[in-house]
């Protein structure tokens, strides 16, 4: 794979790996005995620092399965998931928790707003697990929620949002902590093109830093070129990895 | 985490309501079952406390302090010759007939109490002097003496009427305890009691004593009780004896037992299924940010702010209710209603025991839950 992933980092330099996130042979199957379904087939699969990487693919070919298993929020069967030279699997579940509030951001497909909490406090909740002041916390949230286009709507409840608006607050619930490793599930599903872009556009300047990378899984072609590279799943494992915007152009 | 912790809890607005009306029903429940409990024992117990003597000496066989089974006279002297004793006094308790200007009958529960010494009066009086019982005709009537024999117009110091058809001249109002039976109390000389009531063979109710200083009170108990075969108690201890009784041998006990037990048991079954349906309802939340990174302490601590302050504004609310009913209803003594502290710290404890079963279970549920269900639809 890898001379084209070679060229995109080697503008990156230091002591650190080039990589920050790095899959080998992860595999996960879901239930039990002859019910037993293999989900992710041995998948290999690095992240260089500053990358953006789209993952694309066909419906229940792993995706979110992948995406879950890299955050720790779902255990590997085999394999192993090195994030910033932390090796998953040797953590407690405690300290996996941990580390998904120190280093991780997520946007999920389902945005998973607390019903009762306005715009505001629900971007503010990663602030606030890390124990930031209500106050401060609040205040950051708003001013990433203006940056995507949410300053009038700072508190509103979710429930008087458009699902495009409430897709945006969960986008940026993800970015206020400034998380070394962003991972989003079909981020513009709801949202227009043209909102979309910008977003994405925002999910990209984000991540391009050289102790940073972004994953977001994907249907919409409309953003591929946001990606510097993009991976195909399908049944389970990694099939083609393309360069991205020139591979489109 | 505290704010959204409370927010979740005051924003679902209906199981928020329904789970402070459990608790607030439960917590109402209890105190007001309680205190009218209470204030039935309190009343039992009046014939002791208003006598307000260390150590009671009665009948061997006695079973509470509304039994009378009258003692030989010989008995004061023989316990003023066991070791220890300060003082033996002996004391009237009786119900009698007094008969009222209009004459109309009215009962009332006589006390003669040992002239000398006063031993056994009543720890208020309101107006006259109590010393005045010494003189001839003389008595003295408690407050609602004083509503049942007429009214403070035609009971009043100096004012007279009549028991067992003895003249009775008033020369104090008291203030006691009232008591089960509710009659008033009518005090006078020990002397004057037997002398106006009908011939008996036996009239000396009980035998009031003291222990000398530095002698415990309830060794000299265990030597009375030795040396003259009779029973004899502490005032606690006859107290208790009374209760005992009462909550054997009427029904008393079981219905208000049942009653605060089922106010724990509904207040229980409503706060923990609400609770829990909380939890569930609000299970995808809570995954949520368990995968944004709360950890299971932290949500444990989420769970249990919000169970707790629920929890302690329906106790506010509940004892709020109950105190109301007790001012109204239970007001100027026609309803035995005590609220105690006891009470009020044991329904907190309870309450707090509630909430803290309901929360362990939806915690339970919370630390097992996978935060990946977030992932999915
Ligand atoms: N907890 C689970 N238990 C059983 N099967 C599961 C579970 N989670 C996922 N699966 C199965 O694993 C397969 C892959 O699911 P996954 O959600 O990873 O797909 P996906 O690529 O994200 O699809 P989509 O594009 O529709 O979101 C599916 O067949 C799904 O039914
Ligand atoms: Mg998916």
């Amino acid at each position: 794979m890898d001379k084209r992933l070679d060229q995109n980092i080697q503008v990156l330099e230091g002591e650190f790996p080039q990589w920050l996130v790095r899959a080998t042979g992860v595999t996960k199957a879901f239930g039990e005995g002859h019910t037993k379904i293999p989900v992710l087939k041995g998948v290999d699969l690095e992240v260089a620092r500053g990358e953006v990487l789209l993952l694309v693919g066909p419906s229940g070919s792993g995706k979110t399965t992948l995406l879950s298993v890299i955050a720790g929020i779902l255990d590997a069967d085999d394999g192993d998931v090195t994030i910033l030279g932390e090796t998953i699997r040797d953590f407690s579940p405690a300290e996996k928790t941990r580390f998904r509030r120190d280093h991780l951001g997520f946007i999920f497909q389902q945005y998973h707003l607390l019903p009762t909490l306005t715009a505001a406090e629900n971007a503010a909740v990663p602030l606030l697990i890390r124990g930031v002041s209500k106050q401060e916390a609040v205040a950051r949230a708003e001013e990433v929620l203006r940056t995507v286009g949410m300053g009038g709507r700072l508190a509103a409840l979710p429930t008087k949002l458009s699902g495009g608006e409430q897709q945006r607050v969960a986008i940026a619930r993800a970015l206020v902590g400034e998380p070394q490793l962003l991972l989003c599930d079909e981020p513009t599903a709801s949202l227009d093109a043209e909102t979309g872009h910008r977003i994405v556009g925002q999910i990209r300047e984000n991540g391009k830093k050289p102790d940073r990378a972004v994953i977001i899984v994907t249907h919409d072609s409309r953003i591929f070129e946001f990606g510097d590279r993009i991976v195909h799943m399908d049944d389970g494992q990694v099939h083609q990895i393309q360069q991205g915007p020139e591979a489109f152009n | 985490m505290n704010f959204v912790a409370l927010k979740m809890l005051f924003g679902d607005r209906a199981k928020y309501l329904m789970l402070l009306a459990g608790l607030t029903f439960s917590t109402m429940l209890i105190v007001q079952q309680g205190s009218i409990f209470w204030g039935l024992m309190t009343w039992s117990m009046s014939g002791i406390t208003n006598v307000n003597a260390p150590i009671w000496v009665t009948d061997p066989n006695i079973n509470q302090v509304e039994e009378i089974k009258p003692l030989a006279d010989t008995a004061v002297t023989r316990v003023r010759s066991v070791p220890g004793v300060k003082w033996a006094v002996p004391l009237y308790k009786g119900v009698q007939r007094a008969r009222l200007r209009d004459g109309n009958f009215e009962q009332i529960a006589l006390v003669g109490i040992d002239p000398s010494t006063l031993i056994g009066r009543p720890h208020t009086i309101m107006e006259g002097k109590i010393e005045d019982l010494r003189a001839p005709e003389a008595v003295a009537v408690d407050q609602l003496g004083v509503e049942r024999l007429g009214g403070p117009d035609k009971v009043f110091v100096g004012a007279t009427f009549e028991i067992n058809d003895h003249r009775a001249r008033i020369v104090a109002i008291v203030k006691t305890q009232k008591s089960f039976q509710n009659f008033p109390f009518v005090y006078m000389t020990y002397e004057r009691a037997l002398s106006i009531t009908p011939a008996e063979r036996r009239k000396l109710s009980y035998v009031l004593v003291s222990p000398m200083e530095g002698v415990p009170t309830e060794q000299l108990v265990r030597r009375i009780r030795k040396e003259t075969g009779l029973g004899a108690y502490t005032e606690e201890q006859f107290g208790w004896k009374t209760i005992g009784w009462i909550l054997k041998n009427t029904g008393i006990g079981v219905n208000f037992g049942t009653t605060v037990l089922l106010g724990f048991v509904v207040g229980m079954a409503i706060a923990g299924q609400t609770f829990y349906l909380f939890t569930v309802e609000n299970l995808k939340q809570f995954g949520a940010l368990k995968a944004i990174g709360a950890s299971t302490g932290m949500l444990a601590r989420m769970i249990l702010l919000q169970s707790f302050t629920v929890g302690v504004i329906g106790y506010g609310v509940g004892v709020g209710l109950a105190t109301l009913f007790g001012l109204t209803v239970g007001s100027g003594g026609r309803l035995p209603f005590k609220e105690t502290w006891p009470l009020l710290v044991g329904v907190f404890v309870a309450l707090l025991m509630i909430c803290s079963l309901s929360s362990v279970i939806s915690i339970r549920k919370l630390a097992k839950l996978e935060p990946a269900v977030v992932f999915r639809g």
